[in-house]
């Protein structure tokens, strides 16, 4: 591929990443927003956070099917409890690294 | 730089940090699949600056290296990103009638992880626009230098070194619990956990993500709203 071409690609994919981060802001942080749409909202960050956890955690990636008790998960619940008693992010993130780095030693 | 700006600067870079130590392994990884798939380091460096989407760039290599066309993927990408519909949406609750000027810059950076630490700051308060921005910017820096680095250097960069490869895992379980403040959330969050499960298995593509969580906060929004006028 020449320069033209991935210039071409990656505005096209860079127009198709930012419209859908812009437009909702730019439109709604200009306007009165409805009391459900507000409601609504603030139930999303939980939502996605979920869905974008449960399936890493549940699932294998390599054949798209169910699996119960893989090390990620191993390790999230002591990492969720250690989250849920300190309710420290930095602490959080390396007692989650350190556990899955030993639990890959076995 | 004044005192302030230092402060501004120093806060967003304790609330990115663990999105920077997250986004090295990821891009280091990426890079070296961009360099296997045949792209040189500045290509690499042009899709970091000009798209910065984690999950698209990885589709994008896998799309380059599998030969398809550039249409199909400017529109995967589009549909990959279509989630950010909803966290730009809900980032407008704490950016009311900020000057579009910012917003136009501050969008660039909405990702997932950004999204995630700056919602949860800005609703615990002692937040604002300027520091969020610094978590966007920072987190952006580090991915487009740690996916250039993987794209030189990557192959010689042993794989699963301290458990690095959880870090992200770990701080989305973190927010997580973070976002859990009455039984209304757990519910919504559980619900958004088996649907996004079940979808994922059943429904090829990426659509579990915006599928499963906008079901689960509409029927935590009816559950929340029937629980209401019951009393």
């Amino acid at each position: 591929m020449t320069f033209n071409d991935y210039l071409f690609l990656f505005g096209g994919m860079g127009l198709a990443t930012y419209l859908p981060r812009a437009l909702p802001l730019l439109y709604l942080a200009h306007k009165e927003m409805p009391q459900w749409l507000i409601d609504w909202l603030s139930l999303i960050p939980v939502a996605i956070l979920s869905a974008l956890l449960a399936p890493s955690l549940f699932t294998e990636a390599a054949t798209r099917s169910f699996a119960f008790g893989k090390l990620e998960l191993l390790v999230a619940i002591p990492t969720l409890l250690f989250s849920l008693k300190t309710r420290s992010l930095g602490g959080t993130v390396l007692v989650g690294m350190l556990l899955y780095w030993i639990g890959g030693m076995f | 730089m004044t005192h302030d700006h230092k402060q501004i600067l120093r806060q967003g870079a304790s609330a990115a940090w663990p999105i920077c130590l997250g986004y090295f392994p990821i891009g280091l990884a990426l890079g070296v699949l961009a360099q296997k798939a045949g792209l040189p380091w500045w290509a690499v460096a042009m899709m970091s600056v000009m798209v910065f989407a984690g999950s698209a760039q990885f589709i994008c290599v896998a799309m380059i290296a599998a030969g398809a066309s550039t249409p199909a993927i400017i529109l995967t990408t589009f549909v990959v990103n279509l989630r950010h519909v909803l966290m730009s949406s809900a980032l407008a609750v704490y950016l009311q009638g900020v000057n579009r000027k910012f917003l136009a810059l501050y969008s660039y950076g909405v990702t997932d992880e950004s999204f995630a630490v700056n919602l949860t700051r800005f609703r615990d308060g002692n937040w604002d626009r300027w520091r969020a921005l610094i978590v966007n910017q920072l987190a952006n820096s580090v991915w487009i230098m740690a996916t250039v680095c993987g794209a030189l250097v990557g192959q010689f960069v042993p794989q699963g070194a301290l458990g690095i490869d959880y870090a992200l895992t770990g701080m989305f379980i973190c927010l997580l619990v973070f976002q859990l403040q009455g039984r209304i959330y757990i519910i919504t969050g559980l619900l958004a956990a088996a649907l996004s499960i079940a979808w994922y298995l059943l429904i090829p593509g990426d659509s579990y993500i915006v599928g499963a969580s906008m079901t689960a906060a509409t029927i935590g929004y009816l559950l929340k709203r029937h629980y209401r006028r019951g009393r």
